[in-house]
């Protein structure tokens, strides 16, 4: 059988095609970027016109996806974990209306934040919602896990939760692919009105319906082949692991299982073998890759009956992302090291690329602001970011995305002056927007500088929603025409750009600010794309 | 047969071709492998690198534990020590020795060196000199692949393969130009054993 060597991101994006996928939705972030990057430059995709163009938020994405699903159609919703927080409104209701088209949303989470700002574990967003979830524990599971995941969606009538992590996202292994499928033909639910219009009064009845299923979601999850017990002599102990928990559990014992092991990849939890377990064993240790999810739904809130180790009682670090070694040790291994790191390894953090914008976007701040007593710039999840370390240590905050406007606008009113914020284009079109339309409707004493790379430039150089049209954008939500300032950010423009950030500091009304030259690394490739 | 590859440079530096190329090879022997890597912020400049485990059993575990490497390749010579923890009493370090300077606090080269020098198993090229004299600038990390290639339990010709296999998208100008530089690589490393 022919094995494909595929990230695991890749194993969900080929799995989802040849499932019969409609349309993905999704808007870039690390570690999940890369399902609909694949879908993208798939020819089979193409061929099919399967809808995979970018969308401008994680909310607009599963919003979208959900309506593709009323039409009857497969579709796929990506996301990074935090990403969750901003679709999490249609995510809980959509628990509520349930779907018709087989509907897979994927949270790729981070944890150890590689590359994001908290370690959310989002499996606790599927308990929230109360629908069923899958983890897988390798690449070709991912591929399954997909590929019939659109199945048991539309048999349980529910969205289905397919979470990753980090290493099972940006891993690559040998998959087996399964026969393609046709695509679904546009129907309609029968009893959409019913389903679908929440109004309190039918919100209350799918609340039942959404409860009466619960049951129903632990059967699922008992006779799946994705949880599986394996018994072994030494009762002492049982050990829970789940998803890529289970794969550094099998590294440690290469010969075989000591003691009884259940391997959990689909939720709700599978309340038999979980009794079984805690029957058979004296005490229980839950290895799971984010939040302690599992090991607090055992001990619940006393934590009284069955001895349960895991991450609440340092028998694991609290925080973090799980390694063979983290988990060897939890086992009471030896970990067998035989070098340390040499002293003189200095940290290499990453850094603006020579000749990015933002560089000369904060060369040219970082003077003006000096002269002013109490300026606080407010800043955004981006390449950006990056301005919190030296040389430039120019920004003040990044929370979250579109954060930087309306956090700006927050400590205006409460006196801050100047009050600056720093964001990219992509950012502003996610989120920043609506903040911008806050601040107009109250003539905010703010200079907002979005820097345009024109380009999803973090995740790798995606579009980005508003490219050749930032200034329409900024009109049309009301910011006047003369306070909205286009500049090219270059050395040679210093004196011009530090001028008109002057002017627009000084303007007690909304600035928007918009330094554009293209990112550097989209620029370089376009350049060796045209040289061939 | 097991290998355990632990592949490190800075971002940019094309750790994520070596690690592709070699991947190639291994599936072709018909082998079992995970590769797991690093993409998104880090990749700005920042230090990089890759766990590559190849065997014909199945493989667990997506990351190396410590103490396990048999091989470092590494683009970078202060990277290539970032990661000794996870080598072998017996392992291999096969690293680059131009640094790449993009911190203020660089350590003092003869510090690093003076670091390899006391590992008991190690190859250590400027890969970039290598490159140019073979008329490869742009494949200094292939020429880095080639100085590891005797050391990843895989035929030359397999990794050749690979090498062709990866780049025949871009034209036969660049598959030469890297089979060229693994070429060169493969027989620095031989006399420098």
């Amino acid at each position: 059988m022919e094995r494909n060597l595929f990230l695991g991101d890749e194993a969900i994006a080929q799995a989802a095609i040849d499932a019969g996928l409609s349309g993905v939705y999704a808007y870039p972030g690390t570690p999940s970027t890369e399902i609909t990057e694949y879908i993208q430059s798939s020819p089979t995709a193409k061929e099919r016109g399967i809808h995979s163009k970018w969308s401008v938020n994680e909310k607009t994405a599963m919003e979208t996806a959900l309506g593709m699903s009323y039409a009857g159609k497969r579709t796929l919703c990506c996301m990074k974990h935090v990403g969750m927080n901003v679709a999490a409104d249609c995510f809980m209701n959509a628990a509520m209306s349930g779907i018709y088209g087989g509907m897979i949303i994927i949270t790729a989470d981070d944890p150890s934040m590689h590359s994001s700002q908290n370690e959310q574990d989002n499996r606790v967003y599927g308990n929230f919602a109360m629908i069923p979830m899958l983890e897988p524990s390798n690449q070709q599971e991912a591929y399954d896990m997909v590929y019939d995941g659109f199945e048991l969606s539309e048999k349980l009538g529910y969205p289905i939760l397919l979470r990753i992590t980090t290493r099972m996202a940006h891993s690559r292994s040998g998959v087996v692919r399964r026969p393609v499928k046709e695509q679904n033909l546009m129907r309609f639910p029968e009893d959409g009105r019913q389903r679908f219009v929440l109004l309190p009064a039918l919100a209350r009845k799918r609340l039942k319906v959404l409860l009466e299923a619960q049951p129903v979601f632990t059967k699922e999850s008992e006779t799946s082949g994705y949880n599986t017990y394996y018994d072994a002599p030494d009762k002492d102990l049982g050990i829970i692991a789940t998803g890529i928990a289970f794969n550094y559990l099998s590294e440690n014992y290469p010969d075989g299982f000591e003691h009884p092991v259940l391997k959990i990849s689909q939720y709700p939890l599978p309340r038999k073998q979980l009794e079984k377990l805690t029957d058979e064993c004296k005490e229980i240790l839950v290895l799971e890759e984010g939040f302690p999810v599992v090991e607090e739904q055992l001990k619940g809130f006393l934590g009284k009956g069955i001895i349960v180790h895991g991450r609440l009682d340092g028998t694991l670090q609290r925080d973090g992302e799980l390694t063979p070694d983290i988990v060897g040790k939890a086992l009471g291994k030896e970990i067998a090291g035989y070098y340390a790191i040499p002293e003189v390894v200095e940290q290499r953090p990453p850094a603006l690329c020579n000749g990015c914008g933002h560089r000369d976007v904060y060369e040219a701040l970082n003077e003006v602001l000096k002269e002013y007593a109490n300026a606080k710039v407010f800043s955004d999840i981006g390449c950006y970011t990056l301005g919190a370390l030296p040389p430039f240590r120019a920004i003040d905050t990044c929370i979250d995305m579109g954060a930087s406007v309306t956090m700006a606008k927050g400590a205006a009113d409460a006196g801050l002056f100047p009050s600056v914020s720093v964001i990219g284009d992509s950012t502003f079109t996610h989120s920043g927007m609506t903040g911008l339309l806050d601040c107009v409707n109250e003539k905010t004493t703010i200079t907002i500088i979005i820097s345009d790379n024109e380009t999803t430039a973090m995740t790798g150089g995606q579009d980005s929603a508003g490219t050749g049209r930032l200034e329409a954008i900024c009109e049309g939500i009301g910011v006047e025409p003369e306070h909205i300032r286009v500049m090219v950010p270059l050395k040679k423009n210093y004196e011009e750009m530090k001028q008109i950030i002057r002017e627009e500091i000084e303007y007690k009304g909304v600035s928007v600010l918009i330094p554009r030259r293209e990112c550097i690394q989209t620029l370089t490739r376009k350049k060796k794309a045209i040289k061939k | 047969m097991k290998a355990d590859i632990i592949l490190s440079g800075v971002g940019g530096q094309g750790i994520l071709s070596i690690a592709a190329v070699i991947g190639e090879a291994a599936l072709n022997e018909g082998l079992y492998m995970k590769q797991a890597e690093v993409h998104g912020m880090s990749q700005r400049g920042g230090d990089v690198q890759s766990n590559l485990r190849l065997s014909d059993k199945p493989i667990s575990s997506d990351l190396i534990p410590k103490g396990q490497a048999d091989l470092i390749i590494s683009l970078e010579p202060m990277e290539s020590l970032r990661y000794l923890p996870y080598l072998k009493k017996e392992g291999w370090v096969v690293t680059n020795s131009r640094p790449f300077i993009n911190i203020p606090n660089y350590p003092a080269m003869e510090d690093v060196n003076a670091e390899l020098e006391k590992l008991p198993q190690k190859v250590v090229l400027d890969v970039e000199a290598i490159a140019k004299e073979a008329g490869s600038v742009r494949a200094a990390n292939i020429v880095m692949l080639g100085a590891a290639a005797p050391f990843l339990g895989i035929d030359y010709a397999k990794i050749e393969e690979g090498v062709r296999r990866i780049f025949e998208r871009k034209g036969e100008d660049i598959v030469n130009m890297n089979i060229k530089a693994l070429r060169a690589g493969y027989e620095v490393a031989q006399h420098l054993q």
